[in-house]
């Protein structure tokens, strides 16, 4: 800034009389100031109508090679109405090379012109290059610490479980194993016993293979039968019914099996017998 | 001319400010001089550490609250590496050998109990810990049904979490033999008599996995050699897609 601007002095007053701030009432005087010299020298203000711009382009294009000189306007209007788009390389480089100031030497956008030593410019992208991506922004946090932090809790808390039930529990251990002395209870282990419980009621082919295969193959095939592009428990009260239902039902079998059958897996209560289940 | 003895920072700036230290700890570690808490050490703290890289730098704020994830999936993988390590503790002293007359499986098991340091507090954590994995396998199963979390791009790793469930069921199932007592024995033969009715080669099945038509030794060394290495194989691969499935289908899944 070599020369101090001249504040419009009466822009300066109304503005107060109207309650602006000092600050900003200066800072609008100032512009208006700068305003009234540049019209006053014959010069046009405001942005530029859109058919001044495409009427530069046109210009440009008539006179490319030799350097328009200071077309740097470019909209994706004009992009639109040229053919497909786009300009030439020829085109581009040329307009390049005019908005620097090349050929009349006068470097519009302050960029010194060549000869000099400079930076270059990697690109100029049009408008219509730009990819507009809509997308949320996400609410987040550095993994380190915030989720780190809550891991490491609940791996202690679990970790400190397992230690203790370990210290106060023991894990069963039975007598030698003898394929001559059936034991008059017969369990699988606990995540097993709905399979052994359908055994009660369906051919072992059926119980043990049709049906946990059918079971495993529909749990696989679950995202692609669910279309339903919702994720709300509202808008999916089917979905989460029927996997509720038969998520219960597996538990149920599981309990019946491990809890409600004694010897010869036949039905007993636990309080007659006691628990035929071994973890 | 006595000297004051340097103090604990003193000897921490020291330790940590050398080539040594500096070439263990990445830059953006915890553990390395210069940590500050600022934007660019939380980032790489999380990109330039092997045990935290799994995650993103970044995660959604709603993964953070516990009543979201539960911590289940993360819970079943720390399971997974307390089995791994007390796992391997027992095969110090354990030998998948059983016969007539040897029954080396069986008194093994009863040395781990009783005289081994630490030996059944250690069996024990491997016992209750399975059963912990399959309950928190199955929980972060529901977790995810009932968050719809499976909805595209996720659908294949559903399927990848079903086959995880399935091995993890398998790791369970293989490790019950391992004592030799009667619980194992005639919990395995009801698993395995059920494996015989699969149509075409269900025979074939049961002989492969018995290694005899009767479950026996070497039913045992089948066992344990699938318990203690197939498996679990199998399983870290799948893990490790799974895990890298979260990450490239845009971390975990969104609110309801």
């Amino acid at each position: 800034m070599s020369e101090e601007v001249q504040i419009d002095q009466e822009v300066y007053d109304r503005l107060i009389a109207g309650g602006t701030s000092e600050r900003i009432a200066r800072a609008k005087a100032k512009a208006a100031s700068v305003r009234k010299a540049k019209i006053a020298e014959g010069q046009t203000l405001g942005p530029r109508p859109a058919e001044q711009a495409s009427q530069a382009l046109e210009q440009f294009r008539s006179s490319q090679g030799s350097g328009g000189g200071g077309v740097a306007t470019k909209t994706a209007a004009d992009d639109a109405g040229t053919s497909g788009g786009r300009l030439t390389p020829e085109e581009r480089s040329a307009r390049v090379a005019a908005s620097l100031g090349g050929g009349n030497g006068d470097a519009s956008i302050g960029v010194p012109t060549s000869g000099q030593h400079t930076h270059r410019l990697l690109a100029l992208v049009p408008p219509a290059g730009i990819q507009q991506v809509q997308s949320k922004q996400m609410d987040k946090v550095y993994t380190w610490p915030h989720l780190l932090l809550v891991e490491f809790v609940a791996l202690l808390a679990v970790g400190s479980l397992l230690l203790v039930a370990s210290f106060f529990l023991d894990a069963p251990l039975g007598s030698l194993a003898n394929p001559n002395e059936v034991p008059a209870i017969n369990k699988a282990p606990w995540y097993f016993m709905g399979l052994q419980e359908l055994l009660r009621y369906f051919h072992p082919m059926v119980a043990g293979v049709t049906l946990p295969g059918v079971a495993v193959v529909l749990l696989m095939a679950i995202p692609y039968l669910d279309k339903n592009p919702s994720a709300r428990p509202e808008n999916r009260k089917v979905a989460n019914l029927a996997f509720t239902f038969f998520m219960t039902f597996w538990g149920i079998l599981v309990i019946i099996g491990s809890f409600l059958r004694g010897a010869g897996y036949e039905w007993v209560w636990p309080w007659t017998q006691g628990l035929g289940f071994t973890l | 001319m006595a000297r004051k003895p340097p103090s604990f920072s003193d000897v921490k700036a020291n330790v940590q400010d050398n080539v040594i230290w500096k070439s263990i700890f990445r830059p953006g570690s915890i553990y390395r001089k210069g940590y500050r808490d600022t934007s660019r050490d939380r980032a790489l703290a999380a990109m330039n550490n092997v045990l935290y890289h799994l995650h993103p730098v970044k995660v959604k704020r709603h993964g953070l609250k516990l009543t979201y994830t539960y911590c289940l999936g993360g819970l079943s993988f720390f399971l997974f590496i307390l089995l791994t390590i007390t796992g391997i503790f027992l095969m110090f002293f354990y030998t998948p050998a059983a016969g007539a007359g040897t029954e080396i499986a069986y008194a093994n098991m009863r040395d781990i109990s009783a005289s081994v340091t630490f030996g059944n507090l250690v069996r024990n954590l491997h016992r209750w810990g399975a059963h912990a994995m399959v309950f928190t396998v199955f929980l972060h199963m529901a977790r995810v049904f009932y968050h719809g979390a499976y909805k595209p791009p996720r659908e294949f790793n559903w399927v990848v979490g079903v086959i995880l469930l399935l091995l993890t069921l398998l790791l369970s199932f293989t490790g019950y033999l391992l004592p030799w007592d009667q619980l194992a024995l005639w919990a395995v033969t009801v698993g395995t008599n059920m494996m015989g009715y699969t149509p075409v080669f269900g025979d074939q099945v049961q002989f492969v996995l018995l290694g005899g038509v009767t479950i026996g030794p070497s039913t045992l060394l089948r066992w344990y050699v699938l318990h203690v290495l197939f498996i679990p194989f199998i399983t870290v691969i799948f893990l490790a897609v799974h895990f890298w499935r979260i990450r490239k289908d845009g971390g975990i899944s969104g609110p309801l």
